[in-house]
């Protein structure tokens, strides 16, 4: 089929181009499920440096953003959950404990909305999640109607790096159960969007009532198991 | 007198879960619910990280690693089930569309406050994942958990000492010893262990504790 939109990349080489130094990096994921490990090796071989990672995990001790925090590629982590059952060991435990790694911890369900409010146009949100708690020191607190909520603000990335099931060359994409999680959000909330996929297939044959992340949110799509 | 054992708790919540809702379970303890969920009850169970109706784990090598609970164990999916992505999930959580959440916790006070995602340990790697969303979203929180500490300590307090997961949230706890209710007059025992006295309860309870029979609703015994 012709057509000169064409998000299909062949190497992760490419997939990755163009990502700097102190990116801030959206990584799609929930524990092990919807985490694109060929983009998270691509990266950890490119050697970049000073990220800021937004994830809800901090690495399970798998080759996932484990592999980055042992390379001391990430400055920061944006998360809800950083423990892992490997956590006693894993590399995120060590450098929080060195102090060698910035945390900022985000009730899960605030990190994706902040990222939602960054891919709508939307400047914030009131919640009345961790109102009273530790996680609320130094926020505004609005009563609404009887309630106190907390101002959240958006998080935008630079990159986001999705996994998803399968992607057409404009770049619409379905996802494989529990592993879309993260994905959908993450892909309105990057100036650059990347998704590594199960298998790329030929235009039209995606149902569009089954396309979960349409097209105009994607930039390049890598499938698993492409050359480097 | 004999405490409920772990399983016996999660049975006697199991038993407690109304037909026909939408319950989330929480990691640890809350686990062992669905094992002990009667077979005539049709309950819907919720994980944040995007699916309804999900089911027992399946069979060795049968595994399917993206298709997992909050606890990022392999589970499956029942008949009528749904993915969603995570901002769904979470609007379900804190939009208040779920009946139930169960979960477990370090501390509860008499107010209802759960302490349930940090110690505050100095060398405690901090981690709340949907902790507090739910605490603030389902309509109704339940916490299982053990009535005392490893150490002996109250876990059911006047007043968190541990970080707060949510303010004045729980409203039905059960433990190894009783189930409670929280009332707009206090604490209610509903249930005890046959043989414990309601006194030698408040022993092990710093918060303190109203008979449900005070309540007009009878101190019954509690078996798991």
């Amino acid at each position: 089929m012709s057509g000169s939109i064409n998000r299909r990349v062949t190497r992760y080489a490419e997939a990755i181009a163009g990502i700097g130094d102190g990116a801030t990096i959206l990584l799609g994921g929930f524990g092990g499920a919807g985490v694109p490990l060929g983009l998270v090796a691509a990266i950890a071989e490119a050697g970049l440096r000073d990220l800021t990672v937004v994830s809800n995990n901090g690495g399970s001790g798998e080759p996932d953003l484990s592999i980055w925090l042992a390379g001391g590629q990430v400055r920061k982590l944006i998360c809800s959950y950083p423990k892992s059952k490997a956590s006693s060991t894993s590399s995120f435990t060590d450098l929080y404990r060195a102090g060698k790694i910035e945390l900022e911890l985000v009730p899960q369900g605030t990190l994706v909305e902040r990222m939602r409010c960054a891919g709508a146009g939307l400047g914030g949100f009131y919640t009345p999640v961790g109102v009273g708690t530790a996680l609320a020191q130094g926020k505004e607190v609005r009563n609404l109607g009887g309630r106190d909520y907390l101002l959240e603000l958006p998080l935008h990335g630079d990159v986001a790096l999705l996994r998803a099931h399968q992607a057409d060359r404009l770049g619409n994409l379905t996802y494989d159960k529990t592993a879309r999680n993260f994905g959908p959000v993450m892909a309105t909330a990057a100036a650059l969007v990347v998704a590594e996929v199960d298998a790329f297939v030929a235009l039209g044959t995606l149902d569009p009532e089954a396309v979960v992340t349409p097209g105009v949110l994607v930039d390049r799509v890598v499938t698993v198991g492409a050359p480097r | 007198m004999t405490p409920l054992t772990r399983d016996q708790i999660a049975r006697r919540v199991a038993r407690a879960l109304p037909d026909g809702s939408f319950v989330n379970l929480g990691i640890g303890l809350p686990d062992l619910v669905p094992n002990h969920i009667p077979a005539d009850r049709e309950i819907i169970l919720h994980s944040e990280n995007g699916i309804l109706h999900l089911g027992p784990r399946p069979p060795a090598g049968q595994e399917d690693w993206n298709l997992i609970n909050a606890g990022k164990q392999p589970v499956t999916i029942r008949p009528g089930g749904s993915y969603f992505d995570s901002a769904l999930s979470f609007a379900i959580m804190r939009g208040g569309h779920l009946d139930i959440s169960v979960l477990g916790a370090f501390q509860v006070s008499g107010d209802g406050d759960l302490a349930n995602w940090s110690t505050g340990a100095a060398d405690d790697i901090p981690a709340v994942g949907g902790a507090m969303d739910l605490a603030v979203g389902a309509r109704e929180i339940w916490v299982m958990m053990e009535h005392s500490s490893r150490q002996g300590q109250p876990r059911i307090v006047r007043r968190c000492t541990y970080p707060l997961t949510a303010r004045a949230v729980v409203t039905r706890i059960f433990t190894n010893l009783a189930v409670l209710v929280r009332t707009e007059a206090g604490l209610v025992v509903e249930e005890i262990i046959p043989g414990l006295t309601l006194a030698a309860l408040q022993q092990q309870t710093d918060a303190p504790l109203l008979a449900g029979t005070q309540a007009g609703r009878g101190l019954a015994p509690l078996e798991g």
